[in-house]
């Protein structure tokens, strides 16, 4: 009864996201495909923050591992975009784990500055080694690195479809791994580590799984990011893109399926909104930070969540 | 009958104090045993190193056989060594069943549902597998403790004070409960209740300052000169 | 010029630096140490500092050393009212709880640095020195008033040494720092104990601006560095020890000014970056701390 309403909900956001492209006009459809990819981003934050309880202020890293690991490859090699997304993906999980290696030995403050720090070393890197990753000014991905089996993805309809594709997969994935005995564990971790070990559990191992499953959602993010819209550059790693999955996941409410996505939403307009009005837009998203985390540190599904829907996975 | 658990000349020192101080323990297969002594004897820290939660400055732990002394806690779990805590420790956030269910799903061939309704069953705790966990009554969170610590499917459980807090009539269920695990499974009890303890155990060890001062059965326990001094007659 | 005096002018630089970057890691340690609390915006006090120093100077006419001394008073003030408030309304209702005072502070800095930017632009603006005056060693001439600062910020650091270690408000700050408890059940005020150790630490890092001002110009977006070269030296200093951050602001002060003489600045920082994050791991106690 409960897992049909879950799986009815969670295909109807993507049959809803499907139609919309239809519905919406242009301006909105390309904002859409943005939005789908960066809470793919969330996603993958939420399975750190959200369900395992790693509050990491170095996503920013990882996005920007599969963004460069697709893009590095198809601007100098002319790798086309499959395998560029298989690249970025991939890139995404071994960072993670080449951090979670280092940064799981410390915990609570400490881990945040410490992923903080290795974040920051890889945004200096890639401006360091400008002349191949194209540093401040960043690449304009070439065509052939655009194109999915044929079809160009600088068209809008392919586009939309990819990310739409991308985007139901790492949903779907969310929903299985936060209702398998994987996600009980990480969430075990988050409420209670020392029992969950005197339970047989390493923290250690969960975590660190916890952390690559992450990973590979946020390189996958990222190289979607550079494949989908043409240009990859050192401003996605720096430490605003580890704030932003941060923001979008506790607005949206840590710890569900949904949250990530609609966090990434609410707050893709809101930022829109407010570049229009002022150049100091970023004054917002400061603001909706100290605003979630005085008055509601669940976020909005969460507290739905908590006070009527208690099945909400 | 041969030792389940051998440890031998376990020593942990704190800053100046030695909590455990030379300790020779054995526990054999399918006994209750008792751990008691005065507040401070090192009765905590002596489970703390059997369960693996600290390490010892010096000693070895043997658990069937196997040497043990280096192997964190995680791993003595899976062993089949479980440790309840003594202040209660669930996941107060998560439903009963959840709870348990991560016992159970550590060994992964069970089936889940099934377990875990079988655990909650001999705690008796039927019923409750929807609520959340730290929604329960203070006696009910122990019983789930317990529960959490039976679905291991452990061959020792360790039981750190696991009737503090509980009213009288739960005290009767939980021997009864005690009582039927053994002996598939072997316990080593900490317990300021002595009634508990005198109806429970088959052996009993007295710690205090950190070392063994006896170890037998009851009759001989209460009857031992030095007990008396150190801690029964006072 | 020959290796000698380079080597000696890097170094002038470097104490400079150092100085400067001890104020400003002195008032973030002072903040972990005593509240336990990874203020993430204290490079926006230490912009703040500046910016205010420059609408001061402005404002007052005349005398650059008048303005500048107005500005030395003014600008800590209010930074550390605004500090103040910010812990009052923010931190203090979040009740210091480590993971989300870093989340708050994040969102503080975002607001500062905007708000900032909206009233105050986007351009670098000058701060005059108090006064000019050059000395000239035998190999080049050299800033009077970089001297001073150097002066200015061990006067400043010895000051806030003395209040901790020989005034009742630093015993009653040691006392929090040890155990907020036990500091309530003696009768300590620990939330303003809280509160005047936020705007203190906030109003260190306005003052470090003010002396570096006059050298470097206000902009809205000069907080990232010193937050993160503070953030490295408290860390390899030890969290929350005053000695050890001194010493690691001399040592990282000195060697940045040698370093970037000599090598790629980009790569200093990648490898400072990547050594704050491996002391963390291997030695959270930092390099020079003492506590296991």
């Amino acid at each position: 009864m409960t897992a049909a309403r879950i799986w009815a909900l969670h295909l109807a956001l993507i049959a809803a996201l499907f139609a919309a492209q239809y519905l919406l006009p242009p301006y909105h459809v390309t904002n859409l495909a943005r939005i789908m990819v960066l809470a793919v981003f969330a996603m993958g934050y939420n399975l750190a923050f959200g369900y395992t309880g790693l509050l990491s202020l170095g996503h920013a890293l990882f996005f920007a591992a599969g963004m460069y690991g697709g893009g590095l490859l198809s601007y100098h090699l002319g790798w086309t975009a499959l395998p560029a997304l298989i690249a970025g993906l991939a890139a995404g999980g071994m960072m993670a784990g080449a951090v979670g290696l280092l940064a799981l030995r410390t915990t609570g403050v400490s881990f945040m500055i410490v992923t903080l720090m290795f974040a920051q070393a890889g945004y200096l890197t890639i401006l360091y080694f400008g002349p191949t990753t194209g540093g401040d000014e960043g690449l304009n991905l070439p065509a052939a690195g655009r194109s999915l089996l044929g079809f160009s993805l600088s068209a809008d309809g392919p586009r939309y479809l990819v990310a739409l594709g991308l985007f139901s997969t790492a949903l779907l994935c969310c929903l299985g791994i936060a209702r398998s005995r994987l996600g009980r564990i990480m969430v075990a971790m988050r409420e209670n580590e020392e029992r969950s070990r005197m339970l047989g559990y390493n923290p250690f191992t969960v975590k660190l799984i916890a952390l690559v499953l992450s990973g590979l959602f946020s390189g996958l993010a990222g190289a979607a990011y550079g494949v989908l819209f043409g240009y990859v550059g050192a401003s996605f790693a720096t430490i605003q893109y580890s704030i932003l999955p941060m923001l979008y996941v506790l607005l949206g409410g840590a710890g569900t399926v949904i949250g990530p996505f609609l966090g990434a939403l609410l707050m893709f307009y809101l930022i829109d909104f407010a570049s229009g009005l002022t150049s100091a837009y970023l004054f917002f998203v400061g603001a909706a930070l100290v605003t979630l985390v005085l008055f509601a540190p669940k976020g909005i599904l969460g507290t739905i969540r908590e006070r009527w829907l208690g099945w909400l996975p | 009958m041969a030792a389940l658990i051998e440890a031998r000349g376990l020593t942990l020192h704190f800053g100046g104090l030695r909590a455990v101080d030379g300790v020779d323990f054995d526990l054999r297969a399918g006994e209750i045993h008792a751990l008691i002594g005065p507040n401070g004897a090192g009765k905590t820290t002596l489970v703390g190193l059997l369960s693996g939660r600290r390490r010892p400055d010096q000693g070895t732990i043997r658990f069937a056989g196997e040497d043990i002394t280096r192997l964190p806690a995680h791993a003595r779990v899976r062993l089949g060594i479980a440790y309840t805590f003594q202040i209660t420790s669930i996941f107060p956030r998560l439903t009963v069943f959840d709870n348990v269910a991560l016992a159970v799903q550590m060994q992964n061939h069970a089936p889940l549902k099934e377990s875990v309704h079988a655990a909650l069953e001999r705690v008796g705790l039927s019923g409750f597998d929807r609520q959340i966990a730290g929604t329960l009554a203070y006696g009910h969170q122990r019983l789930l403790e317990v529960a959490m610590g039976l679905a291991l499917g452990p061959r020792v459980l360790i039981l750190d004070e696991p009737t503090q807090g509980l009213a009288a009539g739960e005290i009767e269920g939980f021997k009864a409960l005690v009582q039927s695990l053994v002996p598939v499974a072997s316990i080593l009890l900490i317990e300021h209740n002595m009634d508990v303890v005198m109806d429970l155990a088959t052996r009993i060890t007295v710690l205090n300052f950190g070392k063994v001062l006896a170890t037998g059965t009851p009759a001989a326990i209460r009857a031992d000169k030095a007990v008396q001094e150190a801690y029964l007659g006072a | 010029m020959s290796f000698g005096p380079f080597l000696l002018l890097a170094l002038m630089e470097g104490m400079v630096t150092a100085a400067v970057l001890a104020l400003s890691a002195a008032g973030l340690s002072l903040v972990f140490g005593v509240m336990r609390v990874v203020n993430v915006a204290h490079g926006e006090f230490y912009m703040l500092g500046a910016v205010i120093a420059w609408f001061v100077t402005t404002m007052i006419p005349g005398s650059p050393a008048v303005a500048f001394v107005a500005a030395l008073v003014i600008a800590p003030l209010l930074v550390g009212a605004l500090a103040a408030a910010a812990d009052g309304l923010i931190l203090k209702r979040l009740n210091y709880d480590p993971e989300a005072t870093i989340v708050a502070t994040i969102g503080l800095l975002y607001m500062i640095q905007q708000a900032v930017l909206s009233l105050y632009g986007p351009n670098a603006n000058p701060v005059a020195a108090p006064f000019e005056w050059r000395i000239q060693l035998p190999w080049f001439g050299y800033s009077g008033y970089k001297l001073f600062v150097v002066a200015a910020a061990a006067t400043l650091l010895l000051a806030v040494w003395a209040l901790m270690t020989r005034t009742k408000a630093g015993l009653v700050m040691r006392a929090t720092q040890i155990d907020r408890t036990t500091a309530r059940a003696f009768g300590i005020n620990v939330d303003r104990v809280y509160m005047g150790t936020f705007a203190l630490g906030a109003g260190l890092a306005a003052l470090a601006a003010v002396l570096i001002v006059p050298i470097q110009q206000a902009h809205y977006l000069m907080g990232g560095d010193p937050l993160l070269l503070s953030f490295i030296v408290v860390i390899i200093g030890g969290l929350g020890s005053l000695r050890g951050t001194l010493l690691a602001a001399l040592i990282i002060g000195l060697s940045d000014g040698v370093i970037s003489m000599f090598f790629s600045p980009t790569l200093a920082k990648i490898l400072a970056t990547l050594l704050v994050a491996m002391v963390l791991v291997f030695r959270p106690q930092g390099l020079f701390g003492a506590r296991a």
